[in-house]
């Protein structure tokens, strides 16, 4: 069981974290916005989310003006997607 | 469980017993409840993954009136050719330009009329279920339906300028299944299955060149109208 329990990863433990990963894994990009009306969260909780997604090098944060706007476009990095499988596995061995 | 209460009752003055047991139903608590919590995160992982790549707000009322309107359409398609011809010579009709004309706004005017209620209906579902009616997902979807379907009704267009009207029918109901499978990636997985029974249906028709109109009937009528009914009670919500 100990086993099982240690391929969970802590990062996907969060509802909202679980969820932008979700997102972000089966689509190239998606904004802030985007994110948001997916989750129906707050802005500040879900920047709060991304930003600690971001410091496990889990996602990719790009910065970018859309007609003088700023814009985030936010995706899954390889290491993230990795982790997220490893994580979804995990489950699904602990179900078993 | 059973057995650790039981090792309870039996050891009920033993201490060293009694905490062992305690540890492990605690543990097995646990472990339920993370249980019931990770089946909840795969249907969410899942619930998240559709929403966010594909539009679902595909309303099956839009289905139900694309067909209802398609089958008008086809009668007075029906009333236009076969006005003047014999019963007899229905799979042999020669269309003048006054009738291409007519057949041209007829098919046209469904298909405004079929996009427009399909649009309402679609609208109203996507209120419902608090998404956009314009976003990436949709776009996609459109972008993925059109690229097939433009070119066929394209290629339609040119049959017609060039008489082959027969073919017109049939090659309408292949190029849209080919486009509805070509964009079932993009939304609910039954449009995928509609996409091949029309692909068929075109092709049978092609076969049975001259009974176009009802095979056309068929396809985007009946078949709208049956998927219309099972997405209306599948997606019910």
């Amino acid at each position: 069981m100990k086993e099982l329990l240690k391929n969970l990863n802590k990062a996907f433990e969060n509802r909202i974290r679980l969820g932008i990963m979700s997102a972000l894994v089966v689509n190239d990009y998606l904004d802030f916005n985007a994110l948001k009306n997916l989750l129906g969260v707050t802005d500040g909780n879900l920047a709060s989310h991304l930003k600690s997604l971001e410091k496990s090098d889990y996602i990719r944060v790009q910065k970018e003006f859309l007609d003088r706007k700023p814009n985030t476009k936010y995706s899954a990095s390889d290491e993230g997607k990795l982790a997220f499988i490893r994580h979804i596995k995990a489950i699904e061995q602990l179900l078993k | 469980m059973l057995l650790i209460s039981s090792q309870k009752l039996f050891f009920p003055l033993n201490n060293e017993y009694s905490n062992f047991s305690s540890i492990f139903t605690l543990n097995y608590k646990v472990l339920f409840m993370n249980q019931q919590k990770y089946i909840e995160d795969l249907k969410n992982i899942k619930e998240m993954m559709n929403k966010s790549s594909k539009f679902i707000s595909l309303s099956g009322l839009s289905g139900i009136s694309a067909g209802i309107i398609a089958l008008i359409g086809a009668y007075f398609a029906w009333i236009t050719i076969y006005s003047k011809t014999g019963y007899q010579d229905f799979n042999r009709t020669l269309l003048n330009n006054d009738q291409l004309i007519e057949l041209l706004t007829i098919g046209i005017v469904t298909l405004l009329l079929a996009l427009g209620f399909g649009l309402f209906f679609t609208r109203l579902k996507t209120k419902k279920l608090k998404q956009k009616v314009w976003d990436s997902q949709t776009k996609t979807l459109l972008i993925n339906l059109l690229i097939p379907l433009l070119s066929g009704g394209i290629f339609c267009l040119l049959l017609l300028i060039k008489g082959y009207i027969g073919l017109i029918a049939p090659l309408t109901l292949l190029f849209y299944g080919l486009a509805l499978v070509n964009a079932s990636k993009y939304t609910i997985s039954e449009i995928r299955s509609l996409g091949m029974l029309e692909i068929l249906l075109g092709l049978t028709a092609t076969y049975f060149i001259g009974y176009g109109l009802i095979f056309w009937c068929i396809g985007f009528g009946l078949l709208h109208i049956i998927y219309g009914i099972i997405m209306e009670i599948k997606y019910k919500s």
